[in-house]
């Protein structure tokens, strides 16, 4: 019993992670109609930034928030002088440039700071607490804490104030918008720099566990990819949920299921894709699209 | 005064010029019809004005060049375009997508004022505040594209084709609406019809448009007593 809930505060804790990322990519495509690959590894690159900034001495804390206001530039700069140009043209030629982009991003980070695995300090103490009879460890549930309250002042901008609708208008019909006087451009700078952020928010709490390499997100956004499809690429709470249960059944997998274990366990995720997709095409909580004549 | 003034106007889309010098002018609180079969370009001129279609010529809006603004800079100059299809914003509310028209304003409580005069104009809306504009009949649609124009006081509003595909009924109720808020707030009007019947029932003046050019222009009494539109676009 102690192990199972471990497992499955652990599982939440890396669900959360997964999710993190999942939201960025749905914002991104919510915004662009575009999958951005590229998102894991700006996260990394955020980290990075983080990182030197503690070897020069800086908090840990202060280091992360620098990390996540360099992120929400570098994106809205991804936006305007990278992917504007693909926006509206073939949705997979974008898609080629945002995998060139993680190619590219992986590559200087590795030619700047080398491949090897740089350990990055800890937000949370690494201690463990004692929770309905079991010991789980604090860094779990911080990095599960931390991630709800990130959706929620997330879900408070989107539904709570004018720049959300803004951003949500902007996102189902760019040329309505632009014709209500939105200003699309800088809108859609905005959403990918949001985006950005929220990835740099979980590169950050997941380094200490993973220690820093230039691929360290490279699992997290298979992943981050599974539970936006699993999820339904139209509804946030269904892509945050899916993330949960991918982390959690890998958790479970590789230690109740034999012949998983940890090797096969990366399987998991894809196995559960499989079955939700033969059952419900459109995800967990997506709507059918429905055409209105 | 005019108030929109087209000279020479062309439009292309890549290598496909279909404007070949177009001209139109609005008064102030005028309202002027555009006519002509599918294909002939009415759509374009309104994208031509708007700032979403690759545009030569002169176009000035208050004695002001617009032409190659983007369209959020030509909205903000107080044109709102109406388009083809609608445009209302499918998973936001009602009332969200009348906030959206309301994006550049700062005057928080007119606003609320305006969604409520909004509401007065289309009655159906009021029932349907809270639903998401996917959920509306396409007559109800219509309806929040215009009152999503509105929203932002414009002073020229662009109207590309409010008839379409609506039940006779419905296209009149949206039709006399429109009528209202031109008697009640001044705004000049482009208004775009296939349905000639109806637009004459709003418009000063009209034009009549054939394969990117006016071939017709004049008042709507005199258009109306003419035997080719009555052929081509009255039936009868
Ligand atoms: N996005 C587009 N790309 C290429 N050609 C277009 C596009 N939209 C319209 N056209 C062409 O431009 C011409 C004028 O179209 P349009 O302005 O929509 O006419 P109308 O509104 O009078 O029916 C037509 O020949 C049409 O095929
Ligand atoms: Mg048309």
């Amino acid at each position: 019993m102690g192990t199972f809930v471990q497992l499955v505060v652990d599982g939440l804790s890396t669900g959360s992670i997964y999710a993190a990322i999942a939201l960025a990519i749905v914002l991104v495509n919510q915004a662009t109609g575009l999958i951005n690959f590229a998102q894991g590894g700006m996260a990394v690159l955020a980290v990075y930034v983080a990182w030197v900034l503690t070897n020069e001495g800086v908090p840990l804390i202060l280091a992360i928030l620098a990390s996540i206001v360099f992120s929400i530039v570098f994106g809205a700069v991804v936006e305007r002088f990278l992917m504007r140009r693909f926006e509206r043209g073939d949705p997979d030629t974008a898609v080629v440039v945002t995998i060139g982009l993680l190619t590219l991003i992986t590559g200087v980070a590795g030619w700047l700071w080398s491949y090897n695995n740089q350990q990055f300090p800890s937000l949370f103490p690494l201690d463990t607490v004692q929770f309905l009879g079991v010991s789980v460890s604090i860094r779990s549930i911080g990095n599960t804490v931390v991630i709800i309250v990130v959706m929620g002042l997330l879900q408070a901008l989107f539904v709570g104030t004018k720049l959300g609708l803004a951003l949500r208008a902007v996102a189902i019909n760019p040329e309505s918008a632009a014709f209500s006087g939105l200003p699309v451009g800088r809108l859609l700078m905005v959403g990918w720099g949001l985006a950005a952020a929220l990835g740099a928010v979980a590169g950050a709490l997941v380094a200490p566990q993973l220690t820093l390499t230039p691929g360290m997100l490279d699992n997290a956004l298979v992943y981050a990819l599974a539970a936006v499809i699993l999820g339904g690429l139209t509804s946030p709470v269904g892509v945050v949920v899916a993330a949960w249960i991918i982390g959690i059944l890998e958790n479970l997998a590789a230690v109740y299921v034999p012949f998983i274990g940890f090797d096969l366990k990366v399987a998991v995720p894809f196995i559960l894709l499989f079955v939700v997709l033969v059952v419900r095409p459109q995800g967990l909580f997506g709507r059918k699209s429905v055409v209105r004549v | 005064m005019t108030l929109l003034e087209l000279e020479g106007v062309t439009a292309s889309y890549g290598p496909v010029q279909v404007l070949d010098g177009v001209s139109l002018s609005v008064p102030d609180n005028g309202a002027v019809g555009i006519l002509g079969a599918n294909g002939a370009g009415k759509t374009t001129t309104l994208r031509a004005i708007s700032g979403t279609v690759k545009t030569g010529g002169r176009i000035t809006f208050d004695g002001k060049d617009i032409r190659g603004l983007r369209p959020d800079q030509v909205a903000a100059l107080g044109i709102a375009h109406v388009p083809e299809g609608r445009g209302t914003l499918g998973d936001l509310t009602v009332r969200e997508n009348l906030r959206v028209g309301a994006y550049l304003r700062k005057d928080s409580k007119a606003i609320e004022q305006d969604i409520d005069y909004c509401l007065d104009l289309f009655p159906n809306l009021q029932e349907r505040i809270r639903s998401n504009a996917s959920a509306l009949s396409g007559g109800e649609q219509q309806m929040l594209a215009v009152g999503r124009a509105i929203m932002s006081k414009p002073r020229l509003l662009l109207l590309d084709e409010a008839s379409l595909g609506l039940a006779p009924s419905t296209a009149k109720n949206v039709y006399d609406a429109i009528r209202r808020l031109r008697v009640e707030s001044g705004i000049a009007m482009v208004v775009v019809e296939q349905n000639a019947n109806l637009a004459f029932t709003l418009v000063d003046s009209a034009t009549v448009l054939e394969v990117g050019r006016n071939v017709l222009t004049g008042t709507s009494a005199e258009l109306k007593g003419m035997d080719e539109i009555r052929r081509a676009y009255l039936g009868g």
